[in-house]
């Protein structure tokens, strides 16, 4: 990988916004300014911290110089930035849960799945050709950072246990083929 | 060489019969009740008839096939967990009397791999086992020739019947339990199917290939292993794995110690996506990158080629 400063590369960053309208516009605010393109925000409403405060997950591409401008002008602005990063998430993982995936509540699924695993499920699909109160399947595709999809793969299978979910997992590193 | 072959099933049966082939002599024959014994050779034929007739091979009792004249004792008793008896006392046997011994049983190799190489280092006998991994393939000499040293991983498809289930769920979009049915009427899975499609077979051979790769520095057994079967797998999960480019095979890795066997995710054009009962196994080398060995995993004459090649491989006495 070249380390051209003029190169456009992934970033994510991490931020804890106060729960007041507007918030989440004032933080996209420096991103543009300072030439940023917003690739996706993660909200996690109704999640908060401990603080009271609303995890919000942005990934955009910038330059690195364009990048240190944004923390910069972020930090001006009292945002809190719990982490700011380069290609935090530079794996992808496939997996495919079955089970009663709707009767244990999907969306909570996904989302503990998530959280446990800080990874971004970029990709879902379901199919559940006996009706969604039948057994069914869905394939996932998480995007974890570099190094942490063993971490990622063994909190989802925690996660499937306490569900009765069965996992179908990729092979494990090096086993691409 | 002369050979006392325990277990007259479906391997055992097979290496009496093309022992003579491959220019060795069958000096006894044991199944669970009776055995035939002789010296100069048995007649293969006869006992195997008298087996069909009366289901047992001869009049003798077992145990005599144990204490027959003979240069290497081939195991094909049945595979058993925990203290792997009959096959390892039999095993035992042999060293004692410092013969050789070719196994087709797991059990001796998967669960107590450290006292079979204690007996083995106290004994003129050598152990070999090729025919416990893979059948037909050859697994275990592969890894020997590299030099276990210089293999950092293992994984494979080393399970034909749930292979079979598994590749025609997804060719014909059918449920577990039709082509489980199916399976079962072609003979390709047994009236039982639990040691197979719950991957408890497949892991007895990832354990038996970590301990070679191991060697003397750990000793595996069943215990150490994950195991997950594919009893579980709907034809959905099989159906949104296509969609993708991908297939779902059950699959055994040996890597960095741990032992791990469950349905997989491959993608459909890769080596490992074997089909039908088809096997294969990849071993990652330290200096030549990747071996693919494929094959037929199972069956009598199969397995028996893999004891025979083992047998070609002693020393003679
Ligand atoms: N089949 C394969 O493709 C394959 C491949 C690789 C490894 N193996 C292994 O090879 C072994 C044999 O397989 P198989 O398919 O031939 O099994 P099988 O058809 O079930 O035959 C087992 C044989 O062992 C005999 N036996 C049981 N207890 C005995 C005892 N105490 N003394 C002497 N004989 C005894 C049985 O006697 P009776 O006939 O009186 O019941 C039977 O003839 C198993 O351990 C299996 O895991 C099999």
């Amino acid at each position: 990988m070249s380390d051209s400063q003029d190169e456009v590369r992934a970033y994510t960053v991490r931020l804890e916004l106060v729960d007041e309208p507007g918030e989440l516009l004032r933080a996209l605010h420096p991103i543009a300014d300072n030439g940023g393109n917003l690739l996706s925000i993660f909200h996690e409403r109704g999640n908060m911290t401990p603080r009271g405060h609303i995890p919000v997950e942005v990934d955009l591409e910038a330059t690195p110089e364009r990048f240190e401008d944004i923390v910069e002008a972020l930090q001006a602005e009292n945002f809190n930035i719990i982490q700011a990063g380069a290609e935090r998430y530079s794996e992808a993982l496939t997996i495919v849960l079955s089970g009663h995936l709707v009767n244990t509540d999907l969306s909570h699924t996904l989302s503990h799945i998530q959280e446990a695993t800080e990874a971004t499920v970029t990709d879902l699909s379901l199919s559940a050709p006996e009706g969604t109160e039948d057994v069914s399947s869905a394939r996932l595709r998480l995007a974890t950072e570099a190094g942490n999809a063993d971490n990622a793969l063994a909190a989802v299978r925690e996660i499937a246990a306490e569900k009765e979910l069965t996992v179908v997992e990729p092979l494990t590193a090096g086993g691409d083929a | 060489m002369k050979l006392a072959v325990l277990g007259a099933g479906a391997v055992g049966r097979s290496v009496a019969e093309l022992a003579g082939d491959y220019g060795h002599t069958v000096t006894a024959l044991a199944d669970s009740s009776g055995a035939v014994v002789d010296g100069d050779g048995i007649d293969v034929d006869a006992a195997l008839a008298a087996k069909e007739a009366d289901g047992t091979v001869g009049s003798a009792r077992p145990e005599t096939a144990l204490e027959a004249e003979y240069d290497a004792l081939v195991e094909a008793t049945p595979t058993t967990l925990g203290d792997a008896e009959p096959g390892f006392g039999h095993v035992e046997a042999a060293l004692e009397r410092d013969r050789h011994v070719v196994l087709a049983n797991k059990g001796p190799v998967a669960e107590r791999y450290a006292d079979v190489r204690a007996l083995e280092r106290e004994s003129a006998g050598d152990v070999l086992f090729e025919a416990t991994v893979g059948g037909a393939m050859p697994v275990l000499s592969t890894i020997d020739d590299f030099d276990p040293e210089h293999i950092t991983a293992a994984r494979g498809v080393l399970n034909g019947t749930a292979n079979f289930i598994l590749s025609r769920m997804a060719a014909e979009g059918l449920g577990y339990e039709h082509v489980l049915a199916e399976a079962q009427d072609l003979g390709v899975a047994e009236a039982d199917p639990t040691f197979d499609v719950e991957g408890t077979d497949a892991a007895l051979k990832c354990v038996i290939v970590a301990n070679v790769l191991a060697g003397e520095r750990r000793e595996y057994t069943l215990d150490d292993a994950t195991v997950e079967g594919i009893s579980s797998i709907p034809g959905s999960a099989l159906e949104l794995a296509q969609e993708d480019g991908r297939t779902i095979r059950l699959i055994g890795e040996v890597a960095d110690g741990d032992v791990r066997v469950g349905p997989r995710l491959v993608p459909e054009n890769a080596a490992l996506s074997v089909s039908g009962t088809r096997n294969i196994v990849q071993l990652e080398t330290e200096h030549a990158g990747r071996l693919n060995i494929s094959g037929r995993g199972a069956g009598g004459p199969e397995t028996a080629s893999a004891v025979l090649a083992d047998v070609g491989r002693l020393p003679e006495a």
